[in-house]
């Protein structure tokens, strides 16, 4: 069965490493932080200005002064810390933060990532993510292999405008874990009851497969 | 020195049509609220507006958009506002969208007096197209531009007379690297306090930066997105 969104959030957390300051992108990248491992301390950073995001606030006590980068009101963890927007990123250009983690439209076999424009229809901006995708070490893709439509949104190349070149290392979907390697998309794990072939053909890009692929545990 | 001035009326003097706005705040979080409402009134056009987003429909810089005030924003994300996006799609506005990390550098570079810097963001899409591109440590990197304007306009939370500021959480953002790039740079607060009243450890933006400050009248401050939890 396909994973569902926190299933997949499930996932990634389980890339997660003690002490690693984590910048996590809208919508299923935001649910990671409900599945960090027990014993790990993970710092999450918005780019909008703090370090040491907590949960959301008890109804009431709301502060206008105090949002994610969704614009969706936050608290605080004790050790938090409030900064200016060039502050903020030179901690992801200056590759202060460990783990990136976010959604996209479309990522391409050689690791391009397009997730900020569809010309014509949809023009919202690029936001943080060309800074973060630009600098970032280590991030992850999280999205469903399949866009509305049906279509796949791993390609041998991006079709939509592309927000960073050569710079995704792995995705993780509802169908799989991928890595991106110097010779394209690698098949690390599938989703319990997904074929390997069910994967192949939901994958426009060419997809590498050794061995055994074990199934996710989530 | 006294940077105070009386109201909105006076802290807006001298902005005219066809300038160059800085507008701090990201989403509606941290904007100068009565300066906007004033320029909204004011009927000044053909504006330029430097401002990380353009507000929704009918609050923040969203209401000089309906009123047609805004020639051209040099923004990163420009979501939740319908009037912009068909401006933009139209060609009424011209959009200059830029990486939120190159914004706020640029900012800061052009108060800090460094005209330009190389930096990876936008490299190779359409961001990058016609920049210089240069290879630093075996990875390519863009040359983007400082940005000043004729007015930056900022919002802080505790502000003093030698135009010291404090903000508050997350509402800080782009305000202080706003506050350094304005020929005219115009704080409003939400308390203007007593000289010596701040203390000279915690002050944010030192008050070299600033020639205008006054206590504004009001503050809805908006919530875009309220999110909860159960207790």
């Amino acid at each position: 069965m396909a994973l569902d969104k926190n299933q997949i959030a499930k996932r990634i957390a389980q890339e997660l490493e003690d002490g690693f300051y984590v910048n996590l992108g809208i919508g299923i990248p935001t649910l990671v932080a409900n599945y960090i491992p027990e014993g790990l301390e993970i710092e999450f950073q918005s780019e909008n200005g703090v370090l040491g995001m907590g949960p959301f606030p008890f109804e009431g006590e709301e502060d206008p002064d105090l949002i994610n980068a969704g614009k969706q009101t936050i608290t605080t963890l004790d050790g938090a810390a409030f900064f200016d927007s060039a502050t903020s990123f030179a901690m992801i250009r200056g590759q202060h933060v460990q783990l990136t983690v976010l959604g996209a439209m479309e990522v391409s076999q050689n690791g391009d990532i397009a997730n900020w424009k569809i010309p014509g229809k949809m023009v919202k901006g690029m936001g943080g993510a060309m800074d973060l995708v630009a600098s970032a070490e280590n991030i992850i893709v999280a999205m469903i292999h399949a866009n509305k439509k049906g279509q796949s949104k791993l390609l041998k190349e991006c079709t939509l405008p592309i927000t960073g070149k050569n710079c995704i290392k792995k995705v993780v979907t509802d169908l799989a874990v991928i890595d991106i390697t110097p010779n394209g998309f690698k098949l690390i794990e599938r989703a319990s009851g997904v074929s390997v072939e069910e994967i192949i053909a939901a994958t426009d890009g060419d997809l590498i497969v050794e061995g055994e692929i074990p199934e996710m545990d989530v | 020195m006294d940077k105070r001035v009386k109201n909105v009326a006076e802290a807006i003097e001298g902005i005219e049509d066809n300038m160059t706005l800085m507008l701090g705040g990201f989403g509606l979080c941290g904007i100068p609220e009565n300066c906007i409402i004033a320029l909204s009134e004011s009927g000044i056009s053909g504006l330029t507006c430097i401002s990380n987003n353009a507000g929704v429909d009918n609050f923040g810089l969203g209401t000089l958009l309906q009123k047609k005030q805004i020639k051209k924003m040099i923004s990163s994300y420009v979501g939740e506002n319908d009037e912009f996006e068909r401006q933009m799609l139209s060609g009424e506005l011209e959009v200059d969208l830029i990486p939120q990390g190159s914004l706020a550098e640029r900012c800061r570079a052009g108060g800090a007096g460094i005209p330009a810097f190389f930096t990876p963001a936008g490299y190779g899409t359409e961001v990058g197209e016609g920049k210089e591109v240069r290879d630093f440590n075996g990875k390519p990197h863009i040359l983007e531009m400082a940005l000043t304007a004729d007015f930056a306009i900022v919002k802080a939370w505790k502000g003093d007379s030698a135009g010291n500021l404090v903000f508050k959480a997350t509402a800080r953002n782009f305000n202080p690297v706003m506050a350094m790039a304005g020929k005219i740079t115009i704080a409003e607060v939400e308390e203007m306090v007593s000289l010596g009243e701040l203390d000279p450890n915690e002050i944010h933006t030192p008050g070299i930066f600033v020639q205008r400050i006054f206590q504004g009248e009001k503050y809805e401050k908006r919530i875009e997105q309220r999110t909860t939890r159960q207790r």
